[in-house]
């Protein structure tokens, strides 16, 4: 039952309050001084001492000027007016501090982001940025010192996915000393750029620059390799974390195999191999998805295996010269305690089959991007020779389309990053290896990075012919004389201005960039956050792209957004730096503003307990109370909320701080008419 | 407190915007009355005895000991004499659920009152021809006659006057007043001493689910249903079988009685102490555990709660964050 309120007792904090005008950023769209003075006089009985104004607040001049307001004026309480938090919180708590008083007794209120960047009515904005400080001003009051909990950190690193990003990133943390366990759910590490043969825009051959890198991996004595295995559950906090992995059994004794292949050799089973070469080519039923992959190790596939499916054959067991064949193999699970998590779980490619009218999947010659990538890999299925689907045809025209599936608001929005350098590769390509005319059919060419325009304009001398236009349509209905047994792509050439129906023998089109199917199972799991599409969100998308708002948890390459292979290499070692950042400050203090329950309160309804996205809720039947470990919680709120008891205590969120602020915005603590809706 | 030398101290209770049944539910606490009788005189009480209001105000101030008072305040009597009984009153109790946070008349506050006495005379219940409607006074030969005057919204006891100890309830369970008023006659003999002032009396301190002997598991909801759809399982909590029972956020004290029934708790007791808005807080608890991430599903499982309002604050609308609904509100 809400409480007679009667008359505000008496403030006996003293209270300072900083507005910045953030150059014109704040000063442009809010009166500053005026709102300073407003608080200075209107706020006083609400235990103001001072408010000033000043350009920039986050300047060494403007903390000092904090610093000395509480040395002097004996501030127990300070509300800077500026941005949000998530920019500067840290930087003034720092100043309070550094003046010697609690860093958690300061309260940011946001006029820029929520007033000035929002708003054009100055004096409208002036009044709500009145109201903001009040609402400051009445919630810090309640504000409590608060100490952060400092944890040890454990120096080893899980790395998750074994691509690019994931090899530099743990080669750079094992190379500095600590220990890395990197889990990969295919039988190899490698990644997509394993499948490549040759890299934009300097034509290195993939193979030759990645496979070092694998072999260092894999025989590094810091790096503990799990392939074939997926990370299932994660638990613990930064510092502490506890994962389990399932190692999937391979049934081969990894102990006894030497690698040698003659399984692979005897295997009567063929099976289409749908993931390395794109299903243009076959594996075994027991198989290592390419000669150079690391771990050497094959795998069986219990799917395909006549033994697994007829219960004869065995005939790897019976060629294996070290009887490194085991049929009973069981999945293993592995608990792996580690101090930082690093996801570079990479992307899928857009599904061409969703452009039904490029044909992909009805039409034979109609090709992907990454089965152009098998086709003109020397050591893929056609021993790098780009024929068509019979295998033998050498074309005579190929036509390449850019942006199938991004840029088009049918299927992504987002620009994939790589397909104008791969498609101008292929072009390269065809054109050295076949002598074929090649047409580009692209909406805009983008060449941003080092030498990629460069490549571009090589490529055009070359005499690709580059055709600016969306394709409508790859069809076989032939209409005109010389389309007959060709495929025709229509499309509108803008900048001839008209309509062209162009006959080729084979189309490629360049698939986009998606976040894995099941990222936001692994976000979850992780406990870090997706965009709506599902790319892992970065801490910050510009000062801080490799780390989350979950602590401990960093993001490196595709994972994070379509990229091309050295920005993955640069997310990788840049993920690698912050973790070794925090493997060197050996512990770490840990935020306190955390939930914790009541005990007498708590009646154990079990409402919160399946709710903490950091696994920080234990029950314990015995008593009948929930109980929230203090390390692992993030503050996030969720239990407080749902709590409908109210006996868990949110810090920095408690009720009297949350309605203080709302009765301070809506300016009933100076009893004037609330702000307009 | 004092007692006059010698005399008994006096007593009073007090029905306003109410049903009448925290009445009962004192005398139901049966030969106790008797206790009552013994130690207290009774100077007002109008459900059991005659009394003019003129003599209450004739009443030295702070006389009465110890007021009972229940229901919400409506109309402009029910405002003159919660002014009234404050002012001759040491000790003023918001008396069951009414006084404490508005309960079911509270749930009036949905409508500005001009829709509420149309709906009482001119629809469904009433057959209206001539257009007849209350006034608040009407001038006769003998002179001018009045009825109280209808407020926009009702409002809690302590939302018009200092109140200084709150005793939930629809009605407060009788054994709750017994324990009570045993606790006064000891504070009179100087065997006890009374809770601080703004005190919950009559109550627990934690929830419904605390004297709930249903077990309890991990919460996820798929579905809600009405206690008549299903066969339900005596032994579980009724929450994790799809029933919007109310108990995790409602006040202990009522030996969870209705939950006990097979009955869900619908929150007579009112928020759990440290609650601040009991509906939102049951909404969030509620939304929390429903077991979907799909929109649409999450959609058709609300939708078996056909009447959120009524579910959520039934008992607390008065006395919630919100009070009354805008149109109400804008009246007042």
């Amino acid at each position: 039952m809400t409480k007679h309120n009667g008359s505000k007792p008496e403030v006996q904090e003293r209270i300072g309050v900083y507005v910045c005008h953030c150059g014109t950023n704040i000063a442009g769209t809010v009166d500053v001084v005026q709102v300073a003075e407003w608080a200075a006089s209107r706020l006083k009985t609400r235990g103001v001492v001072i408010a000033r104004d000043y350009k920039f607040m986050c300047s060494s001049l403007g903390q000092e000027l904090i610093e000395k307001d509480i040395k002097e004026l004996g501030l127990t309480r300070v509300v800077v007016a500026a941005c949000s938090p998530h920019l500067h919180e840290k930087t003034f708590r720092t100043a309070c501090a550094r003046a010697g008083l609690n860093p958690f007794l300061c309260e940011m209120v946001s006029i820029r982001e929520q007033v000035s960047w929002v708003h054009t009515d100055k004096e409208a904005a002036t009044i709500k940025s009145q109201a903001a400080v009040s609402g400051g001003v009445e919630r810090v009051i309640h504000h409590e010192a608060l100490e952060p909990l400092t944890v040890p950190i454990n120096p080893a690193t899980l790395v998750v996915g074994g691509g690019i990003a994931g090899i530099q990133a743990t080669l750079e943390i094992a190379d500095a000393g600590h220990h890395v366990y990197m889990v990969e759910r295919e039988p190899s590490i490698g990644g997509h750029m394993a499948q490549f043969d040759k890299t934009f825009p300097t034509l290195d051959c993939a193979a030759c620059i990645l496979t070092p890198k694998m072999v260092d991996v894999g025989g590094h004595p810091n790096v503990t390799l799990m392939t074939w295995s997926e990370v299932e559950k994660v638990e613990g906090y930064v510092g502490n974390f506890s994962v389990t992995v399932r190692k999937k059994a391979r049934h081969v004794k990894t102990e006894d195999c030497t690698g040698c292949g003659i399984c692979q050799e005897k295997c009567p089973k063929k099976v289409i191999d749908e993931i390395y070469e794109a299903g243009l080519g076959y594996r075994k039923a027991i198989y290592t998805p390419f000669p150079q992959a690391v771990p050497r190790f094959p795998v069986m596939d219990v799917d395909n295996c006549i033994y697994f499916e007829k219960g004869t054959c065995k005939a790897c067991e019976k060629f294996c010269p070290t009887n490194a064949i085991n049929f009973d193999q069981q999945d293993e699970i592995v608990t792996l305690e580690v101090g930082n998590i690093i996801l570079a779980t990479g992307y899928d490619i857009f599904d061409a089959r969703r452009v039904s009218n490029y044909g992909y999947g009805r039409l034979a010659n109609v090709f992907t991007s990454l089965e152009m990538e098998r086709l003109t890999n020397a050591a893929g299925p056609t021993n790098g020779n780009i024929v068509l689907r019979d295998g033998k045809t050498v074309p005579e025209a190929v036509g390449i389309i850019h942006c199938v599936g991004s840029r088009d608001r049918n299927f992504n929005n987002h620009c994939s990053v790589i397909c104008c350098m791969q498609s101008l590769k292929f072009a390269h390509m065809v054109h050295e290896r076949t002598g074929a005319i090649v047409y580009n059919f692209y909406i805009d060419m983008r060449t941003p990075f080092k030498d990629y325009d460069e490549f571009y304009q090589r490529v055009m001398e070359e005499g690709t012919l580059f055709v600016r236009g969306k394709v409508a349509e790859v069809t076989d209905a032939t209409r005109l004389p010389g389309e007959e047994g060709k495929l025709i792509i229509q499309v509108e050439d803008t900048l001839a201005g008209k309509q062209r129906r162009i006959p080729v023998d084979m189309v490629v089109l360049s698939v986009g960039l998606q976040p894995r199917q099941d990222s936001n199972e692994t976000a979850k799991l992780f406990g870090i956050s997706c965009s709506a599409n599902g790319w892992f969100i970065e801490k910050h998308p510009k000062l801080d792209p490799v780390a989350t708002m979950t602590e401990g948890i960093y993001i490196a390459g595709c994972a994070q957004g379509p990229k091309d292979i050295p920005a993955s290499v640069s997310q990788g070692a840049a993920a690698a730096a912050r973790v070794l950042g925090k493997i060197e400050q050996k512990e770490m203090a840990l935020e306190p503003v955390r939930a914790s329950v009541i005990e007498e309160k708590c009646s154990g309804c079990r409402i919160c307990n399946d709710l903490c996205p950091f696994n920080a809720i234990t029950f314990h039947e015995d008593r009948m109370v929930t109980e929230i470990n203090a390390a692992l919680c993030q503050g996030c709120g969720t239990c407080v909320a749902a709590c409908p008891a109210g006996a868990i205590y949110g810090t920095g969120f408690n009720n009297e701080q949350v309605l203080a602020q709302i009765e301070g915005l809506l300016l009933l603590n100076v009893g004037d008419e609330p702000v307009p809706a | 407190m004092t007692a006059p030398n010698g005399k008994k101290p006096k007593f009073a209770m007090y029905w306003a915007a109410s049903c009448g049944g925290c009445e009962i539910a004192v005398l139901n606490i049966h030969e106790k009355i008797l206790d009552v009788d013994a130690n207290f005189e009774v100077v007002f009480w109008p459900v059991a005895m005659d009394a003019k209001y003129k003599d209450v105000e004739a009443m030295e101030d702070g006389s009465i000991l110890l007021t009972l008072f229940n229901g919400g305040i409506r109309n402009d009597e029910n405002e003159h004499i919660a002014r009234l009984l404050r002012r001759k009153s040491q000790i003023l109790v918001a008396f069951g659920s009414c006084a404490c946070e508005g309960c079911i008349p509270g749930l009036a506050n949905f409508s500005p009152a001009g829709e509420i006495v149309h709906t009482a005379f001119n629809t469904v219940s009433t057959d209206n021809p001539h257009q007849i409607y209350p006034r608040t006074s009407f001038d006769v030969p003998e002179g001018e006659i009045t009825i109280p005057k209808i407020y926009p919204t009702l409002r809690t006891l302590d939302q018009v006057v200092d109140v200084d100890y709150y005793m939930p309830g629809c009605p407060p369970e009788s054994h709750q007043i017994a324990a009570v008023i045993d606790l006064v006659i000891q504070v009179l003999q100087g065997k006890a001493e009374l809770p601080p002032k703004g005190a919950t009396i009559g109550a627990g301190d934690s929830t419904v689910c605390d004297e709930c002997t249903r077990k309890r598991n991990v919460k996820t909801i798929k579905s809600f249903h009405r206690i008549y759809d299903l066969d339900i399982d005596p032994e579980l909590c009724l929450l994790e079988q799809g029933i919007p029972c109310n108990g995790p956020a409602t006040r202990s004290g009522c030996n969870a009685r209705c939950v006990s029934a097979g009955a869900q708790c619908i929150g007579c007791y009112g928020p759990a102490e440290g609650v601040v808005d009991y509906g939102a807080r049951l909404i969030a608890a509620f939304a929390s555990v429903i077991d979907s991430n799909d929109p649409e599903e999450i959609e058709a499982i609300l939708d078996g709660i056909p009447d959120p309002a009524g579910q959520f604050y039934r008992f607390n609308l008065a006395g919630s964050l919100l009070k009354a609904a805008k149109p109400a509100w804008e009246k007042a």
